[in-house]
């Protein structure tokens, strides 16, 4: 492995145009990943979600996504043909979102869609593939894979749904995944299970990742460097175990706003924000 | 205040029958902000929506304010005890203003001077006057629950049910619902239950709470308790240490309680 960075986004743009003018939800974002956890964490309207989406083209009409630099393993990204960027998608990034309703297909069981991951980006026969998919549910924890295959997905529960779309993301092996709120909708030790597969996966394939979250405390525990987003640009970006000490009052304000358990304190400080943290630029990061 | 005892609620029919809440019993004192915490299908807000009279189909005994409940409620019981929800995109009626969205309780409920009341319960969740002809869309997720605040507090109950109020909203905007939830709180001297599966916010506007798993009450603890980590049931320990961030000692150590 060279030591040219996973993913490289430079000064990145996203702009609707709409009756009143142009909308830009993401503003000059920039950051280089390499084989790490990135949590990209904000309020919702910050940006962050559009920033996951624009990686792999995924920004819906009439949205425009510009940037200086957008390159995936020192390819550019911003001129690759739909052809490259399809094979791009799933094999080289994946994405998993948040609701495991709404990206399953309903009328497909869930082994056969996992199974499909694997052979569109592979020329394997329809017997390894399940073999694949099999393997891939034991990997993401389902006790019983070959009765959950052939589930449909409303008959799983959440946290398994989640599961599946994670088997299914991670099937062709990808080189970087992007996890936009994977466990947002479920159950607080649910989400510690989930979060532990990932761990483990990233780990263990040397998988790079950006998880974008609302949820502060969870980006702060689970990842491994984390960019603050407000109003469609990076205020602040630190390593995660430094969140503590950021220096940007939003996140300070975003901080103090949550209620702690070790904290008896009953009146929260309510977050006032500053015109200029809309145009100031986010303070260097420390050296480590 | 409130006292439940040995509430039972179901849903389906013979082999599709699932026991939703099963012989919960649990009392709220005059005054008291009593959460109720568990993760999805614990029956928290099912507990909620039968002492709300949203839900006919239980039985046992709830009582409110000193009366006895039949599952079906009279007018007057809904002037006692309201109720505000987890969404506020969906709770709102997406075609009436915001005056119209709070004039329609106090017509129901025949109340006098509605221009006056409207007027008060906007300035109350911080809105002001100049919301009240606006409409839902027109509003931001922490507005909008505010509306639905106001429309609660606008026939002046003693008893307001929260029903995962925060959880739709930013946590910058939750830490604003918390404050105003525990202003009026003391205010009014409502009494309040709050259902959550977010132990921190319950911990911050309530005194007592009880922690429910599949249908049950696994087990009631003070708040101060709770902070402490003095909770005598393993489920309760588990959320607990599920709180408290990401570890992957901790995730291992998860386990099913039936």
């Amino acid at each position: 492995m060279s030591d040219q960075p996973l993913l490289e986004v430079s000064n990145l743009r996203v702009a609707f145009p709409t009756r009143q003018g142009v909308t830009e939800a993401v503003r000059g974002v920039s950051f280089t990943l390499g084989r790490e956890k990135l949590g990209i964490v904000g309020e919702s309207g910050s940006g962050k979600s559009m920033t996951g989406r624009s990686i792999l083209r995924l920004v819906p009409p009439p949205g425009i996504v510009t940037a200086d630099r957008l390159a995936f393993r020192g390819e550019d990204l911003r001129d690759a043909s739909e052809k490259r960027l399809r094979a791009i998608r799933g094999s080289g990034i994946a994405m998993v979102m948040q609701d495991p309703k709404f990206s399953l297909n309903p009328v497909m069981t869930v082994g056969r869609q996992i199974a499909e991951a694997y052979r569109v980006h592979s020329k394997a026969s329809a017997r390894e593939a399940k073999r694949r998919a099999l393997e891939m549910l034991e990997a993401v924890r389902i006790r019983d894979p070959e009765r959950v295959y052939d589930r449909y997905p409303h008959e799983v529960s959440g946290g398994m749904g989640q599961r599946i779309m994670i088997a299914m993301m991670l099937i062709p092996n990808p080189d970087l995944l992007i996890a936009d709120e994977p466990t947002s909708a479920l159950d607080v030790t649910v989400q510690m299970q989930i979060l532990a597969i990932l761990d483990d996966l990233c780990g263990q394939r040397g998988m790079g990742m950006i998880f974008v979250s609302h949820d502060l405390n969870l980006v702060a525990s689970f990842c491994d460097r984390i960019l603050i987003m407000y109003a469609g640009r990076v205020v602040e970006s630190c390593p995660a175990s430094e969140l503590r000490d950021a220096r940007h009052p939003y996140t300070r304000g975003l901080l103090d706003s949550l209620p702690r358990l070790d904290d008896p304190r009953r009146d929260l400080p309510v977050l006032t924000r500053d015109p200029a943290w809309l145009t100031d630029d986010a303070p260097p990061e420390k050296a480590r | 205040m409130i006292r439940v005892e040995d509430l039972r609620v179901a849903f389906g029919q013979d082999a599709n029958r699932v026991t939703a809440v099963d012989g919960v019993s649990l009392t709220v004192r005059e005054g008291e902000c009593f959460g109720l915490v568990g993760e999805s299908g614990s029956g928290k807000s099912t507990v909620l929506r039968a002492v709300s009279g949203l839900n006919h189909d239980w039985t046992g005994r709830v009582s409110v304010a000193g009366a006895d409940q039949s599952p079906r409620r009279a007018k007057g019981f809904f002037k006692t005890c309201q109720m505000v929800f987890q969404d506020p995109y969906g709770s709102l009626h997406p075609r009436h203003s915001v005056d119209r969205i709070l004039a329609e309780p106090v017509a129901i409920h025949g109340l006098d001077d509605a221009d006056g009341r409207i007027d008060r319960a906007l300035r109350e969740v911080g809105l002001g006057p100049s919301f009240r002809f606006r409409y839902p869309h027109q509003l931001s997720g922490g507005q909008r629950q505010r509306v639905a605040i106001a429309r609660a507090l606008i026939l002046e109950p003693r008893v307001l049910l929260l029903d995962e109020p925060t959880s739709a909203l930013d946590v910058s905007v939750q830490a604003e619902i918390l404050n105003l939830l525990r202003r009026l709180r003391a205010a009014h001297g409502l009494t309040m239950v709050l259902v959550s599966h977010n132990l921190a916010v319950v911990a911050n506007l309530c005194d007592r709470l009880a922690v429910m798993n599949r249908g049950r009450l696994v087990e009631e603890l003070t708040v101060d308790a709770l902070r402490h980590g003095d909770a005598r049931q393993p489920y309760t320990q588990q959320l607990l240490r599920a709180s408290q961030g990401y570890d992957r000692a901790t995730a291992e150590s998860f386990r099913d309680f039936a």
